[in-house]
């Protein structure tokens, strides 16, 4: 028999090798799900971890590896400092869209004004938009002690019903020939946001997304702030001895995620996809969570993390047009990614070793 | 004028999925875990029910495959909580986002094929609704009155001490898991064999997480998951009124209110847990907590 030992202290190797650990295993049990349903599994995985970097169309895809993960990492690198501290932002997704829609909303109220002052007036809309809604469940939980896990998730369905109600509503192009969905921001120069360097896919989101593991980096390991979100996390008791408000903490924690995912959605919408409709969201709010814990909460890992799921999310489409595999697909996979590396993770706080016979 | 009693009957079915599912949620949460991964049992369950359902004809052998599959795929949630020792909402989030893409990927092939038509039971309601009302007591009873129930609350409330009278922690613990698993897979094939009569990707549409917040609202015990699944009802059979009489509010708003009506709802009994101190049975002591035993 074996028994587990805890340890006093995360064995740093094994946190570098568990989600590598995690990732190889999912390539596995996907493989075999593919075996299953009757696809061949060795060109399956080839096809969406390989392909997109190095394969016949990669010309095309490479660029969109950092168009996918500018808003993954831009969103994680926020919930993992949350994370840190055992404050739970699970409605990145609505914060992503009510950015979208307040930075779009900017966008069309000056249309068609070629100001240089725009774009960055629709960034900090999308930034204050996504910060107001998570501040919705901060405040909740610190004056009413609402879990902040069940209102900021509701608050994503109501995020996208406000979404499909601008889309058909006050946002339609009135250009549009009554179909739903608002103005294209592409086609308007002082709002768009483009690619930057032709070829590489870098928007302004990849800027935001590069500057955001850089500032969590710095909080959390050399600001006062991050020794406190941290010290929350690991003893919360101790912290509040220490002089830590648990209320400061859940408002700062849940301001700085939702503004960043503000943001994301913000660059999403002035940018890869365009305008506004029913489905601005598209699950970048979730997927992020999964890169937040792949990525162990740390900034450097959050930025592999974001281009590996970003890798997914293009392979998946690959996938789609060259084998015919299904669009939920990529789904499973970043599911079973989580469970395994959730599973694993119990190698770096644990010891195994033989139980001893009495 | 409006008949109350049709009404009421029409909040009856409305509220059956969250109840089934927040009952499940909430003998699980009895027994100290937290599962967030109901809206992604819910969805596996309402996939493999209407397939179930379709395939061999028969409405009830659907909720019973439903009940299982639910049940199936809380194992692996199951075995990283109790085994492994991961952290409980993250192994509960990675159980809905599994579940998810599950379902949408099995789903295929069921989009666009109706349901298998079902004979109503009493006054017209579904058989299913009635089970649901016969479970609220049931669970009650096996809650507060039975000797299986008391061992399952000690286990919530302080895995040490009941590890330490010799109870099996992990094995109550994972057989309320599967429970809960059942449960939300009933509740998920309610939506799909019996409400909407058709499988259509993610239709299930966070009740998972509306179930999970009427577990809060009912304070743990299974009256109060009934009032909370009844206010839930009320309000969406409230909304589809306002929306069919052509009230002058887009739909997108009206159909806001049952998550607009599940936060109010959270917000006010928790800052009744808050401030209150002896608002009656709080929270599970040992809920969300991980149990090892060290010998």
């Amino acid at each position: 028999m074996i028994r587990l030992v805890p340890r006093s202290e995360a064995a740093p190797l094994l946190q570098i090798a568990t989600p590598v650990l995690a990732v190889l295993a999912t390539m596995i049990a996907g493989g075999i799900l593919f075996a299953i349903m009757g696809y061949d599994p060795v060109a399956a995985i080839r096809t969406i971890f390989w392909d997109p970097l190095f394969g016949p169309a990669a010309g095309y895809s490479r660029p969109q590896l950092l168009v996918k993960a500018a808003p993954l990492i831009l969103i994680a690198s926020g919930l993992a400092v949350g994370f840190r501290a055992g404050i739970w932002n699970i409605g990145a997704e609505g914060q992503y869209i009510i950015g979208a829609i307040c930075g779009a909303a900017v966008a069309l109220a000056a249309y068609p004004a070629p100001e240089m002052w725009i774009f960055p007036a629709m960034v900090v809309a999308g930034a204050a938009g996504g910060w107001a809604w998570g501040m919705i469940p901060a405040l909740l939980r610190n004056r009413f002690g609402a879990s902040e896990i069940l209102v900021s998730l509701m608050l994503v369905y109501v995020a996208q019903r406000i979404a499909a109600w601008m889309a058909f509503g006050p946002m339609r192009n009135p250009e549009g020939f009554g179909m739903p969905g608002s103005r294209n921001l592409q086609q308007y120069p002082a709002a768009a946001n483009p690619e930057l360097i032709p070829g590489t896919g870098a928007h302004w989101g990849v800027v935001a997304a590069a500057l955001a593991v850089l500032a969590t980096w710095f909080l959390m390991s050399r600001h006062i702030r991050g020794f406190h979100i941290r010290a929350a996390g690991l003893a919360p008791r101790a912290a509040r001895f220490a002089g830590v408000k648990p209320e400061t903490l859940v408002a700062f924690c849940l301001g700085l995620s939702s503004a960043l995912a503000g943001m994301a959605g913000l660059f999403e919408v002035a940018g890869p996809a365009g305008q506004i409709t029913d489905t601005v969201g598209v699950g970048y709010g979730f997927t992020a969570i999964i890169v937040a814990f792949l990525g162990r909460l740390h900034p450097v890992g959050i930025l592999l993390a974001g281009l590996l799921l970003a890798l997914t999310y293009i392979g998946g489409e690959l996938a789609q047009l060259t084998l015919n595999l299904p669009a939920a697909t990529v789904q499973v996979f970043q599911g079973m990614l989580l469970f395994f590396l959730l599973g694993f993770d119990l190698l770096t706080r644990f010891r195994i070793a033989r139980r001893i016979t009495a | 004028m409006i008949d109350l009693f049709a009404l009421f009957l029409m909040l009856l079915s409305a509220s059956t999925p969250i109840l089934f599912a927040a009952l499940g949620e909430l003998v699980t949460e009895r027994a100290g875990v937290l599962n967030l991964g109901v809206e992604g049992m819910m969805i596996v369950g309402a996939l493999a029910g209407f397939a179930a359902a379709h395939h061999t004809g028969n409405p009830f052998l659907g909720f019973a495959a439903a009940a299982l599959a639910g049940a199936l795929i809380a194992l692996p949630f199951a075995a990283l909580t109790q085994f492994l020792l991961a952290n409980q909402v993250a192994s509960g989030l990675a159980l809905t986002l599994f579940g998810l893409g599950l379902a949408a990927l099995f789903g295929k092939p069921m989009e666009g094929v109706k349901a298998p038509a079902m004979s109503p039971g009493p006054l017209g309601l579904n058989w299913i609704v009635w089970l649901g009302l016969l479970m609220v007591p049931t669970i009650w009873w096996f809650l507060n009155r039975s000797r299986a129930g008391l061992i399952l609350r000690g286990v919530g409330e302080n895995h040490d001490a009941a590890h330490a009278l010799g109870y099996d922690v992990r094995r109550v613990r994972i057989a309320a898991i599967a429970f809960g698993g059942a449960m939300a897979g009933v509740g998920g094939a309610f939506i799909s064999i019996a409400t909407v009569l058709q499988w259509t990707e993610g239709m299930t549409a966070g009740a998972g997480w509306i179930a999970l917040a009427i577990v809060v609202f009912s304070n743990w015990t299974a009256p109060g998951v009934l009032a909370g699944a009844w206010l839930f009802g009320g309000v969406t059979v409230l909304q589809l009124r306002l929306q069919a009489a052509g009230v002058r509010v887009p739909v997108q708003l009206l159909s806001m209110a049952p998550y607009l009506a599940t936060i109010i709802v959270l917000v006010a009994i928790s800052a009744r847990q808050k401030y209150s101190r002896r608002a009656g049975g709080t929270a599970p002591g040992s809920l969300g907590q991980d149990f090892h035993a060290l010998r």
